[in-house]
């Protein structure tokens, strides 16, 4: 990959031209190639765009192909555009010494995905600080309560209709 | 492996025949074992845990979201005063990170550089694990001796940025001046001395039978959990996983530097005090080839819209005038996109996550911390131990609760 890795590739076909041979994106394929909706090489950085709902499936699927640390995952919100969130899970594989993002966008209203808490553990905090500060469900989870913010928080903070400073 | 669903624990559940009740208990959030204003809620048969949910936030300050209101450049104070004991491996993050958005090679001394204050940083806070941790299990004396060292270090980060912890030195493009005069002598003098100071460490614990008995067996994570709860750096290698950033992906010139990756494999309190000695030694190893091979040339890239220039140039020219003025009101752009850079840092694997949209602010800042995450293995640590144990175990992940809470 080290080659190809120095030019941007944006676009699912694009991705699939230049690096079918890739641990994450041939694993994916071989599960549901309807599943992944996108794709991104960026800066050394490879994005993968799974269709909401997927999430879960192609956590596994990953997981089984080598990528075996979860090691984050957060949202963005890009309000006012739609789909209103983004949530990035970034998985690192200790075989292949290498990073990938899995990409999930999702609906402004009533946010919700489903959780990975049952493949990776190490998912339960960064999923209830999403759900604290975005306010975005995960299906699933084992104990989905506020994390940072007091249990009677009105509102979720890094939501860009919050304010950073003032009253509320 | 125990399940992590953690469910909060207010009342302990009914006693059911002849046996006894189990109690509830706060430990924290102030506590003077709890490294901070942890808390952890701990259910106890006796003496026993029999379930333990730390329960964080009170130190959360918004700094996610403080983020999104600042330039680019004035994001750095604030990564200072995430981890407030390594400050530097929070800095070179982020600006690795916002580098790679806006595409800026690095002159190599200024690489050099960043792992060299990488290491010391390094040394900084395994040295204030040290010296806490001992402190929790009984032993006060190490607490004075680690201090001894770390305010040498401080004392060098004072002359080289004029803060002793909050050095915000490292900055995006660089660093924020040349080090002073008297930088690499220093440096030098007091890695000279180190390893015997370790040493000197090693005899007050190493062999000390009380320390011996509080850590070994206790608090033990097989590798399968360490990887399944996310736990990373000398606790992850504590557990006999074998990887670590600085040598598996690269970042800052970490691959002209030879050194070993410690790795022990029973997992207990016991293998992460001693992979952590065997890195400060590895460190000291480091800080030592980046002395000698220090490269010449600038420690700022060559990149006038983005980096501020020299004071000496500001008085003189006008096109560093004029750059300065601009950066400093108005920010420069970043090309749009998201990038993830990871770095281990003292306590494990940190990351920054960085998104923007093309203007002077970031769209989104998000930090993994290490501690965060090592914090969910805790009860998995913990259950069915005493609870005297919890103090050890606490001790021995090495958290900062300002890297938590955030």
């Amino acid at each position: 990959m080290a080659e190809t890795a120095k030019k941007s590739l944006s676009g699912r076909a694009a991705v699939l031209e230049a690096m079918p041979e890739h641990p994450a994106v041939k694993a994916v394929l071989a599960w549901n190639p309807e599943a992944l909706a996108d794709a991104k090489f960026d800066r050394d950085e490879l994005t993968l765009t799974i269709v909401a709902g997927q999430i879960r499936d192609a956590a596994v699927t990953v997981q089984a192909a080598g990528y075996n640390f979860f090691e984050d995952v957060t949202a963005v919100d890009w309000f006012p555009s739609s789909p209103r969130f983004q949530l990035s899970y970034h998985i690192v594989s200790h075989t292949y010494k290498e990073r990938i993002r899995l990409r999930v966008m999702v609906d402004g209203d009533a946010p919700a995905v489903e959780s990975i808490t049952s493949v990776w553990p190490a998912a339960n905090f960064y999923e209830r600080e999403v759900f604290d500060l975005f306010g975005i469900r995960f299906e699933g989870h084992p104990n989905l309560k506020r994390i940072m913010m007091p249990d009677d928080w009105a509102g979720h903070p890094l939501r860009k209709d919050y304010p950073v400073e003032g009253y509320r | 492996m125990t399940d992590t669903i953690g469910t909060p624990i207010l009342e302990a559940p009914a006693a059911k025949g002849a046996r006894d009740q189990h109690m509830v208990l706060n430990m924290g959030p102030q506590h003077p074992s709890m490294h901070g204003v942890l808390r952890l809620v701990v259910e106890i048969d006796g003496e026993i845990v029999v379930r333990l949910y730390p329960e964080i936030g009170y130190l959360h300050t918004g700094i996610e979201k403080t983020c999104e209101a600042k330039f680019y450049q004035q994001v750095i104070p604030l990564t200072d005063r995430i981890d407030y004991l390594s400050p530097m491996a929070n800095n070179l993050c982020y600006c690795l990170a916002v580098e790679k958005l806006l595409g800026l090679e690095i002159p190599e001394k200024a690489q050099w550089l960043r792992v060299l204050l990488a290491e010391l940083t390094r040394l900084n806070s395994h040295l204030i694990w040290l010296g806490t941790h001992a402190m929790d299990i009984g032993a006060l004396t190490v607490f004075l001796y680690t201090f001894r060292e770390r305010e040498e270090i401080l004392r060098i980060f004072e002359g080289l940025s004029g803060q002793r912890m909050m050095t915000s030195y490292i900055r995006i493009g660089g660093l924020a001046m040349e080090p002073p005069l008297d930088f690499f002598d220093r440096v030098q003098k007091f890695i000279r001395s180190f390893p015997e100071k370790i040493d000197e460490y090693s005899n007050l614990l190493t062999g000390n039978p009380i320390f011996r008995n509080r850590l070994k067996g206790v608090g033990i994570l097989t590798a399968a959990d360490a990887v399944a709860l996310g736990v990373t750096g000398p606790n992850m290698r504590g557990s006999g996983v074998d990887f670590d950033l600085r040598r598996d992906m690269p970042y800052s010139g970490y691959e002209k530097f030879q050194f070993k990756v410690p790795v022990a494999s029973d997992g207990d309190c016991w293998a992460r005090y001693e992979i952590r000695l065997i890195e400060m030694r590895e460190s000291v190893g480091i800080i030592q080839q980046a002395l000698d091979g220090m490269p010449e040339g600038p420690i700022k890239a060559d990149a006038p819209k983005i980096v501020l220039p020299d004071r000496e140039k500001m008085k003189t020219q006008m096109e560093a005038l004029i750059h300065h003025f601009k950066i400093v009101t108005e920010g420069f752009a970043v090309p749009a996109g998201e990038v993830y850079q990871g770095i281990e840092s003292p306590r494990g694997q940190m990351g920054y996550y960085v998104v923007s949209d093309g203007t002077a602010k970031p769209y989104r800042v998000h930090m993994r911390n290490p501690s965060f995450t090592t914090l969910q293995a805790l009860e998995t640590m913990c259950k069915g131990r005493m609870l005297a144990d919890v103090v050890a175990v606490v001790g021995s992940i090495d958290i900062v609760l300002g890297e938590i809470d955030r």
